[in-house]
């Protein structure tokens, strides 16, 4: 059962072309609203592939052909290397969930019956088709007791939504697709849904083509996105992180967002930055030796820390007495403690409210672990990123120095800049 | 009317409840095989006429036609073809039907929303699959008010079938030999009866209506 399946295909596009007959009077030449043009490119199993871009750039188009409510005009879609061209309409459709904006439930049948959609079709015993139902609805987090015999009208937008990507989970099918399916409730139930569905998802591992507008969901969603531009062109293909690090082109720049270097803050986490060793003592220490060790360390504070390894404040080295102790009223107090699941972006903002450089990176227990440093995450930035050499670079820096105070220098990298100029101009 | 004649006269009445009966079986005859005729007509133009838009107007505008032909003068030019037999009544009564239950019918199958088309053509229905389990089911408000309004209109137009005679007149039998043997009890009767059966024909389909839509009445009574 889907629950436990972990049943996924590779899906991928060969070459292809729709081309739409120009609406007449109009001049020939102009891409027509949905065409795509010569795509090719491979979704791995069990990932999340986002196909995103402006409207009339032929993610939805593409999506549809991978089950056939669009043939394409040249080339092939394969899956798990069998052109989807030479299957069975009916047999193919109904091995691929699909999820659409609209949800288009069957008002005239209970949501139990919704849900049996697909198994229904493949001639599943009446038994078989209710416990699926069930045990689906209670996957999507609906208690089936309460929902089964409901209908479609006696529910909630969220609640619909749910009950769209059960029945499209429903014969347990290796690919999905989804068109915009969290584009029609609101953003409070949006941000839900993902994360529901992004959990589900790490159990269930299907094969996912996920159509959006929307570049934010696409960053969250996505283990891959495509982005699209005007004429169904392929802009770039990669990991969310690799797109926000170094855009293909000058539309690519323009479409992720000149706040592209937040939300790769956004993406990244304190387990992905080098955490710095502090300088620790217990109340009831030496001090001498405390602020021995304070001045050599380039922080020049101290971490008092309490029996369990819990920071209790910050002490500068200047303000260690010569001798004696370590008091319990010597810190000052700690500035902010993360975790290492905390996002750079919510970790930058936190130590940006404190008005600190350095931030403490606590275990469960709360004790100490490491410290994290504006001057790390600034690190952190620098890799992987290409400086943008396109026209508005200047606007796209600013947006980069806001991200990180710890003044990431656009232009850091000549080559790669050079580097990305070459490659826009093959583009 | 003769002096000293009742309007209305229970006891004839009392005393005639079988050949009453029997004029009410026969107009319900009257009415329901041409209805019956009509929907499978009509349900056939209009799957026909969403598969293929374009006969949309021809099928209208030749149901509109047969629409406007006077009744007395359909039942005058199949006469000489059929008789005075149940055939020539239940032709025109047909016809008469089809204009609003086509319509209704086409109307019906464009409402189902395009997204439930959608999912379901993406879902892998097979195209009868789709017209029997979904669009036909979803058509049924639109479908069951055309027919409501085909049946009022057949009750009533069934009367004028009198004219073919004795021997399945219905109502318009105790009508027309009412004004002609100046006995308006008889008239009266017959017109009352027509006037109910039409009205428990209506009521009749709108309960048929919410028992075939039970999730329609699931909005009703919303959360």
């Amino acid at each position: 059962m889907a629950g436990q399946s972990h049943q996924a295909a590779v899906v991928e596009f060969d070459h292809v072309t729709k081309r739409y007959d120009a609406p007449t009077g109009k001049e020939s030449g102009k891409p027509t609203p949905g065409a795509v043009n010569d795509l090719s490119l491979t979704v791995p199993a069990g990932k999340i592939c986002i196909l995103v871009g402006p409207s009339g750039c032929g993610k939805t188009t593409s999506l549809k052909m991978v089950n056939r409510l669009i043939e394409p005009t040249q080339g092939r879609i394969l899956i798990d290397g069998v052109d989807a061209g030479t299957r069975e309409l009916t047999e193919l459709r109904r091995s691929i969930g699909y999820v659409i904006q609209q949800i288009g439930l069957f008002p005239h049948q209970t949501i139990g019956d919704n849900v049996a959609t697909v198994p229904r079709l493949l001639g599943w015993p009446k038994a078989r088709l209710r416990e699926r139902s069930e045990e689906l609805l209670a996957i999507v987090g609906l208690d089936p007791a309460k929902y089964r015999d409901r209908y479609p009208s006696q529910l909630s937008g969220g609640e619909r939504q749910r009950v769209g990507v059960a029945r499209a989970l429903a014969a347990d099918p290796p690919i999905m697709l989804m068109d915009e399916p969290f584009g029609a409730v609101d953003p409070i139930v949006r941000d839900r849904l993902q994360n529901e569905f992004l959990r589900l998802q790490e159990t269930i591992a299907k094969t996912i083509l996920f159509v959006t507008h929307d570049i934010d969901e696409a960053i969250k969603m996505g283990d891959l996105v495509a982005v699209f531009q005007t004429g169904g062109i392929l802009a770039q293909f990669g990991s969310p992180l690799d797109i926000l690090a170094a855009p293909a082109s000058e539309f690519v720049a323009r479409f992720v967002g000149q706040d592209r270097g937040l939300k790769r803050l956004s993406l990244l986490r304190v387990s992905d930055v080098p955490l710095q060793p502090a300088v620790t003592a217990r109340p009831g220490d030496s001090a001498a030796d405390a602020r021995r060790r304070a001045l050599d360390d380039p922080q020049r504070y101290l971490l008092v820390i309490d029996a369990n390894n819990r920071p209790l404040g910050w002490v500068a080295h200047g303000d260690i007495p010569a001798e004696g102790t370590i008091t319990e009223t010597m810190p000052n107090p700690v500035s902010p403690t993360v975790n290492k699941r905390t996002t750079l972006k919510d970790a930058l903002s936190m130590m940006l409210d404190a008005d600190v450089q350095t931030g403490i990176v606590v275990d469960r227990a709360g004790a100490v672990q490491g410290l994290l440093t504006v001057a790390a995450i600034a690190t952190k930035m620098r890799e992987g990123e290409h400086a943008p050499a396109f026209d508005d670079l200047g606007a796209l820096g600013e947006a980069e120095s806001e991200a990180g105070p710890g003044e990431i220098d656009p232009n850091l990298d000549a080559g790669a800049a050079d580097q990305a100029a070459i490659e826009q101009g093959t583009v | 009317m003769p002096p000293g004649t009742k309007i209305f006269d229970p006891s004839w009445v009392f005393s005639h409840l079988p050949s009453i009966w029997e004029r009410i079986v026969q107009h319900l005859q009257l009415t329901a095989v041409p209805l019956a005729l009509g929907i499978v007509i009509s349900l056939v133009l209009a799957i026909i006429a969403i598969r293929r838009p374009v006969t949309y107007g021809p099928v209208t505008a030749i149901t509109g036609l047969l629409y406007t032909i006077p009744s007395l003068a359909a039942f005058a030019l199949l006469r000489p073809i059929f008789g005075l037999s149940l055939l020539t009544a239940i032709i025109p009564l047909t016809t008469y039907t089809l204009l609003i239950l086509f319509r209704n019918f086409t109307a019906g199958f464009n409402a189902v929303p395009a997204e439930i088309l959608e999912a379901a053509e993406g879902m892998g229905y097979t195209r009868r699959q789709r017209l029997l389990r979904v669009e036909l089911p979803l058509a049924v408000p639109l479908i069951i008010a055309g027919i409501r309004l085909a049946s009022v209109t057949t009750i009533g137009l069934a009367t004028v079938a009198a004219v073919l005679g004795d021997a399945f007149g219905g109502l318009g039998q105790l009508i027309t030999e009412g004004i002609q043997g100046f006995f308006p009890t008889k008239y009266l009767l017959g017109a009352a009866l027509s006037v109910l059966l039409a009205f428990a024909a209506d009521v009749l389909f709108v309960r048929l209506e919410r028992v075939i839509t039970p999730w329609s009445r699931a909005r009703a009574g919303a959360r």
